[in-house]
């Protein structure tokens, strides 16, 4: 069997999945080798506790082997996993309760909590600016001071890319509630990334 | 006259053009128009963008075997003697 490159653009994961309801591990095992940095990903960004995450990958990859006749190719393998891989997290993010408000089925904002303070632009090229590692730690240390349900859905729409639609479906919650969640938490990342990066006014060499 | 307020209501539709055409172009004028939104808009697709660019990382080593472990024996308690 010839390896699956997994960093193929066009990863095609219809055949894996059919070989892999049929039986053959071989092939759930490089269903596993192509997501797991995703579902890895998701799962830190999601716990931002790196033994849940772990907990969080390792169940979710376990769930999806074990259920994997229940899943009928009406989405994409992907997004159930993801949606596995969501529940796994938030079930941790409740037991662990460092947070208060990790329901995701709180009303919706009356939309008073918009007002942005911070309006400055941006230096040029931020990411130029800092190592990957500072990057990092400026983006996850943002991340962190989101509510939970605000992170859970940036995180969904924004890192792993998957539609409002499926967003609402992996959370159970209506397209409105992720929508307005979305927005909330990229308006306060945005505050959080100005201070960090809005251009410092007058003498460009004035920390010299 | 439209309220910056109303704008950002709509931010997010407006990044992600999940609005109509006519609409986009009414919010696109506001936009040029006022420094302040042009700014919001600006910085929130700067926002979107530095996320979208975070790397996958590798799974450390030791976490990705204790994963495969896990999974081969979910496998080998699954199958019946295979050839």
């Amino acid at each position: 069997m010839t390896p699956t490159s997994v960093t193929s653009a066009a990863f095609d994961e219809a055949p894996l999945v059919a070989r892999a309801k049929a039986g053959d591990s071989a092939a759930f095992s490089e269903l596993v080798s192509h997501y797991e940095r995703k579902i890895f990903r998701l799962a830190k960004n999601i716990t931002r506790h790196d033994e849940d995450a772990e907990d969080v990958l390792q169940e979710a990859f376990i769930k999806a082997y074990e259920h994997l006749d229940r899943f009928e190719g009406n989405s994409k393998f992907y997004t159930w996993l993801v949606r596995i891989a969501v529940n796994e997290a938030l079930m941790k993010l409740r037991k662990r309760k460092t947070d208060k408000t990790v329901s995701l089925d709180e009303p919706l904002d009356a939309g008073e909590d918009l007002m942005q303070r911070e309006i400055a632009v941006w230096d040029d090229n931020p990411e130029q600016q800092y190592s990957g590692e500072e990057m990092k730690k400026i983006l996850e240390d943002a991340l962190d001071t989101l509510k939970p349900d605000f992170r859970t859905v940036f995180t969904l729409r924004d890192i792993e890319e998957l539609s409002t639609e499926e967003t609402a479906d992996a959370l159970g919650i209506s397209v409105a509630a992720v929508k307005s969640r979305l927005l909330r938490a990229r308006l306060a990342l945005r505050e959080k990334l100005t201070r960090q990066f809005k251009r410092k006014g007058g003498n460009a060499f004035d920390f010299m | 006259m439209i309220s910056c307020k109303e704008f950002l209501t709509e931010l997010s539709d407006f990044l992600d053009d999940l609005i109509d055409p006519a609409m986009k172009k009414h919010w696109q004028e506001h936009v040029n128009e006022c420094p302040n939104c042009f700014v919001i808009v600006d910085t929130t697709k700067k926002t979107m963008q530095v996320y979208k660019g975070m790397q996958e990382q590798e799974v450390p080593t030791d976490i990705k075997s204790r994963l495969m472990q896990a999974l081969e024996k979910k496998m080998a308690a699954r199958k019946p003697a295979q050839q």
